[in-house]
């Protein structure tokens, strides 16, 4: 295994290429359950939130943030169409009923303002026990998910025909805007 | 924020090797041993340690469970001091006024003054109480998964620091490429191939 620190700076364009994947499959309504192979209904939305990245030439970089609950998200498809990325983006996940809102960072994976489903237990003594099991179900049953679809998406990407395919459906969908 | 809050941030760790002997003793002790000190250095800029979540300013394990189902969950407890800049501004300026009195002089040397600045930072330090943070930290161990409820960088570093002190295990912090390495069932050529992967260019005609 590489030096942590290299490793980190090294492919934490991954986790961007994967955020902007993620965008491309909500965009184009692809079926998440089947992807995860899930017997749940798996749906995913963009939530209030998206940020991109562009190189510029000098080494410099521009930074597109796009926010609020109803916010038009015509400047990242421009961006994307510029050769922006996407770095950070909130999302709405839902699992059959159970509605989980977060955002995630495409080179750590930290996620931030992670919302889980409602628990109908208090925070009373002996019910604590319970409360904790089920938030500790909830927040692993999200992070269940999205690195079952990263390695999805990385399957797909170390694939033979990714650029015939995979790629050329991203750069399709961004050649529609 | 902890686990049982509202909104969460998370950051997560795979958790390399194995703890011999009875599990549930040694976190036990490790937690024990390295848990924060119940009476609060008069000196000390930071202490950090594990508590019980139930319990975060009374670090006493024996009383508070820190098991719950299967999963480990106990809390990182940093206790900061932090003196405003602007509180050692002013007690310098009284200092400096009194050792000018006492001496006679219009003028106090760089070395005179550098000493009163760190009198004075001794005096504040002792008087200043802490500041605790509190940070959960869920540990499925049979899973080597493990979720620490922050993203601050001091506070991760202060757990992986404590983590491997306290049950010699080392924390891997989870990232794109470590997800690779520890959560996936890639064969090593497709491990190799994922490792010469570049950055994806979307734009038909790049931009420069």
């Amino acid at each position: 295994m590489l030096d942590i620190a290299t490793a980190y700076n090294k492919y934490k364009f991954l986790g961007n290429d994967y955020l902007t994947w993620i965008w491309f499959l909500i965009e184009t309504d692809q079926n998440i359950s089947s992807l995860l192979n899930s017997k749940d209904v798996v749906t995913l939305e963009v939530g209030n939130s998206i940020v991109l990245e562009n190189k510029l030439g000098d080494k410099s970089k521009e930074k597109i943030t796009i926010k609020g609950d109803q916010a038009g998200l015509e400047e990242g498809t421009t961006a994307l169409k510029k050769g922006a990325y996407v770095t950070q983006i909130n999302l709405i996940f839902k699992i059959n009923e159970d509605e989980y809102r977060f955002t995630i960072k495409g080179e750590s994976f930290n996620i931030t303002g992670l919302k889980t489903p409602k628990t109908d237990l208090s925070h009373k003594e002996d019910e604590i026990e319970g409360l904790v099991l089920e938030k500790a179900f909830f927040c692993l049953n999200i992070f269940k998910v999205i690195d079952t679809l990263f390695l999805k998406y990385l399957e797909q990407r170390a694939d033979d025909d990714w650029n015939v395919k995979g790629l050329q459906n991203i750069r399709d969908w961004i050649g529609s805007f | 924020m902890g686990l049982i809050s509202s909104t969460h941030s998370v950051s997560r760790y795979h958790i390399d090797g194995k703890i011999e002997g009875s599990i549930t003793e040694e976190v036990r002790n490790g937690l024990i041993k390295h848990s924060i000190p119940k009476i609060e250095s008069d000196y000390d800029e930071i202490s950090a340690g594990w508590t019980p979540v139930e319990s975060p300013y009374n670090p006493d394990f024996d009383k508070f469970s820190f098991l719950f189902g299967t999963y480990f969950l106990f809390s990182l407890r940093i206790d900061k001091k932090s003196i405003p800049a602007k509180l050692i501004q002013k007690y310098m300026a009284i200092e400096i006024e009194k050792k000018k009195e006492k001496s006679g002089r219009d003028f106090l040397s760089k070395q005179e003054k550098s000493e009163i600045k760190e009198l004075v930072i001794d005096i504040l330090m002792h008087k200043i109480p802490a500041i605790p943070n509190v940070y959960d930290i869920l540990w499925n161990y049979e899973e080597k998964n493990l979720y620490l409820y922050t993203t601050q960088k001091a506070a991760n570093e202060f757990f992986e620091t404590i983590f491997l002190k306290s049950f010699n295990l080392k924390p891997i912090r989870l990232f794109p490429y470590t997800i690779v390495e520890t959560k996936s069932k890639f064969s090593n050529p497709q491990k190799d191939r994922i490792q010469t992967l570049v950055p994806l260019k979307y734009s038909r005609k790049p931009h420069a």
